[in-house]
């Protein structure tokens, strides 16, 4: 592991040291610096923590949010909660994955797409809902789907 | 001094709708007139039309104007700002009846409203605390500290009778009694802003839009039962309400409402943010407080309730962030007021978050009994494109449907319940005749079964179990006896899970085969989906008579699998046609059949 990647580990454990409950906090800012936890960095906490690595990623498994992969460069997110749902999410997702040749899951092999499905975001007056990085598209047709892959292909 | 105050939006929908851009637009155009000084926009929480946005409201008038793209905001202000005649255009204009609404407060979506909860989202910013404190804020917090003992509060909140509207209704006050009840020592007081129900979205809304009445709410909690520490516990999908959360907990600690001494007495109490990690099952008050603990968020079996066995094992409380929200006009106008609303046992207010096939999606709060023909005819709009209304979800994956025959019936707790569907935290979801009940039951499980947390069997097995029935049901493979045996795996998964998420995950299964039976013996005896919905049970047909050949299908379909030729009528490759239904949107003569 390279020494900059455990000062930045280091510096973050520190940061919430005393926080009770710290555990988390410090994965979720791992996770914001990083994209996602390895296996070297989740044990890396553990032995700074003091506690075993099995406890660490028995956590990081659990949680949906936390992720073991590197995602792709722009994250596509449908909402698949109720109210997208309803308005045709499913549709949505399927012109995504036919339009990147992927599955939900997935990052697309020049690592430029990772499709994902999201819980609700609570922009359901909208639905259905995509999130592209931050990017918050709402009421999206399926058909407007491939002009929205152009636009960040382009970036 | 201002001659003008323009509101706009910024709400989680507005946003989405590009309301920010509006905004900067705005801004930038109040410059160029040089009226900067005159004119002040105010960016605030969500207003609840989700449907309209982006919108703004410009005031002294009260005007509200809708649907806003970036070219409508010069005219906005030349016309209205600058020469105070209102642009018409831009306003509400009724889909039916072409009534064209000019105030906000005239609109029917506002009108009907009872704003408790609410009472601030919408209307102030939520990055000024002095906004909050212009309209009472912490004027609660300074009347409990000022000459009201714990006692005082407790009775007061619970002669309110509030009851908690995150899922249970278990009453507020008598929660904070046995908290109160517990020794004196460590206590902590935590909110629970978790929203794992898909659909609805006022915590989110009242947290982004006026985070100040949950940390004054909460102070006075701790008050309530001695505790000195809180905590408040957002999902990770909504990074905005954690941000406009931690700034006002900078502000009200710059101010003095938390901190020690507060405001000149000798109560100590603080807050701090922990965000979730995106596990439905973290918003069942055992595992949430797991979670804060920084392990799995697995539940504990209750009792120990929290109330005495909680956080790190000491005493504490847990309340979802609508019922906080109403902790400070109830202690401002008293026990007696909040009582007078809604019905004899659901006192108050409940807010909904209206999604799905409905007109006017949104944030609404009505009192509480309101029926649910108001909420989505009078409030909502009805149904968009003329089709019928089929049924409502409430109480999200743990609750059960709503149908045409309980459309005169009033939203309250025990009404809900008695008809097999729960309060839950308020969602709303409406679906339209061509929903498929047996596949929002699949979904429901689909969920519960990916939520299981997977630390009892029955939960995990027995969601598993009813999945794959359910799947079997909508891909056409539907047996004999799958009902039976649904209706089985529920009652047993009911009475032997160990935690809420186990015990109603069946709810939505039962409650649609209590309602719409024939629709899951369709999908087994005759292979056919009543709704038109489940692909493996439909298929589409050109008919050769209509059609006029001129082929717009043809370059629609996204697997080419319309062929023919100009002029002659075109047909389906069954084997190609995945079903996706563009055909039948895009047909300008109506020759495409679904069956
Ligand atoms: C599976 C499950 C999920 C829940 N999710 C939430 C939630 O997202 N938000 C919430 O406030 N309560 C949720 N609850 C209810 C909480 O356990 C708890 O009853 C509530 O936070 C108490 O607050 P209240 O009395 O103010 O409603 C959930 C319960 C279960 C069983
Ligand atoms: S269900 Fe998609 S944003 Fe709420």
């Amino acid at each position: 592991m390279c020494s900059t990647v455990a000062d930045k580990v280091y510096t973050i454990v520190d940061r919430f040291r005393d926080t009770p409950g710290s555990l988390i906090p410090i994965l979720h800012a791992i996770q914001e610096e990083y994209g996602y936890l390895s296996r070297d960095v989740q044990a890396m906490v553990a032995s700074e923590l003091g506690i075993s690595p099995a406890k660490v990623h028995g956590v990081v498994s659990f949680y949906s949010f936390f992720t073991e992969q590197a995602k792709g460069e722009h994250e596509i997110g449908v909402c698949m909660g109720t109210a997208c749902y309803v308005r045709g999410a499913a549709d949505v997702l399927e012109a995504f994955q036919n339009q990147l040749h992927i599955r939900a899951g997935e990052t697309t092999s020049d690592q430029r797409f990772t499709i994902g499905m999201t819980r609700c975001i609570g922009a359901c007056g909208l639905a259905p809902v995509v999130t592209i990085n931050d990017d918050v598209y709402g009421r999206l047709a399926p058909d407007r789907v491939p002009e929205l892959i152009e636009k960040y292909r382009r970036q | 001094m201002y001659r003008a105050h323009v509101l706009v939006c910024a709400g989680a929908g507005c946003v989405s709708s590009r309301s920010r851009d509006v905004r900067d637009e705005l801004v930038k155009i109040l410059g160029e007139r040089d009226i900067s000084e005159e004119v002040r926009v105010i960016e605030t929480g969500c207003i609840g039309t989700c449907d309209l946005g982006p919108v703004m409201i410009v005031y002294p008038e009260g005007v509200f104007y809708q649907k806003l793209g970036l070219g409508d905001v010069a005219q906005i202000v030349d016309e209205h700002l600058i020469r105070g005649r209102v642009v018409e255009r831009l306003l509400y204009r009724a889909p039916l009846t072409e009534i064209v609404t000019e105030k906000m407060r005239d609109l029917e979506f506002f009108r009907r409203q009872y704003r408790i909860a609410l009472r601030n989202t919408g209307v102030i910013d939520p990055e000024s605390i002095e906004e909050y404190i212009a309209r009472d804020g912490y004027m609660a917090l300074g009347t409990v500290l000022d000459g009201m003992t714990p006692d005082q509060v407790i009775q007061e909140i619970t002669a309110s009778g509030l009851r908690g509207r995150g899922g249970g209704g278990f009453p507020t006050g008598r929660k904070w009694d046995f908290a109160a009840q517990a020794p004196v020592g460590q206590k902590y007081v935590v909110c629970n802003a978790d929203e794992g129900d898909p659909g609805a979205f006022m915590d989110r809304s009242i947290i982004e839009g006026d985070p100040h009445s949950i940390i004054e709410a909460m102070a006075i909690a701790g008050y309530a039962i001695g505790a000195d520490q809180g905590y408040v516990y957002v999902r990770a999908e909504y990074p905005l309400a954690v941000e406009r959360f931690q700034l006002a907990l900078q502000q009200a600690r710059e101010y003095g409402f938390l901190g020690s001494a507060i405001l000149g007495t000798d109560f100590h109490f603080d807050l701090d943010v922990r965000v979730g990690a995106g596990a439905f099952v973290c918003g069942e008050e055992t595992a949430l407080l797991n979670s804060i603990e920084g392990n799995r968020g697995e539940p504990r079996p209750r009792p120990p309730f929290p109330a005495v066995a909680g956080l790190w094992g000491r005493p504490t409380i847990i309340n979802n962030v609508e019922t906080y929200a109403n902790v400070p006009p109830i202690i401002q106008h008293g026990a007696k007021w909040f009582s007078k609303i809604g019905t004899e046992a659901s006192r108050g207010t409940k807010v909904f978050a209206m999604a799905g096939n409905i007109n006017n999606t949104g944030l609404v709060e009505v009192p509480m009994g309101t029926t649910l023909r108001e909420l989505i005819y009078d409030i909502g709009g009805g149904i968009p494109g003329n089709k019928r209304f089929k049924a409502a979800q409430t109480g999200g994956p743990s609750g059960g449907c709503l149908t045409e025959d309980h459309l005169d019936t009033p939203m309250d707790y025990d009404t809900l319940l008695e008809l097999g569907s729960m309060m839950g935290s308020g969602g709303l979801i409406v679906m339209d005749e061509d929903t498929c009940m047996v596949d929002i039951a699949r979904f429901f499980l689909d969920f519960t079964r990916d939520e299981s947390c997977g630390k009892c069997n029955p939960c995990r097995i027995g969601t598993t179990r009813m999945l794959s029935i359910l799947e079997r049901l909508v891909s056409g493979e539907g047996q004999q006896g799958d009902i039976e045996e649904l209706e089985d795996l529920a009652v047993f998964i009911q009475e032997t899970s160990l935690c809420g998420l186990g015990q109603s995950a069946p709810n939505p299964v039962l409650s649609t085969l209590k309602n719409f039976r024939s629709e899951y013996e369709a999908h087994i005896r005759e292979r056919r989906c009543p709704a038109g919905h489940c692909r493996a049970l439909i298929s589409y047909t050109i008919v050769a008579e209509t059609c006029i050949g001129c082929g717009i299908c043809a370059r629609h379909c996204p697997s080419n699998a319309i062929v023919g030729e100009r002029r002659n009528p075109y047909s389906i490759v069954t084997e190609l046609c995945t079903k996706c239904g563009v055909c039948l949107q895009e047909c300008p003569v109506q020759a495409i059949q679904k069956r």
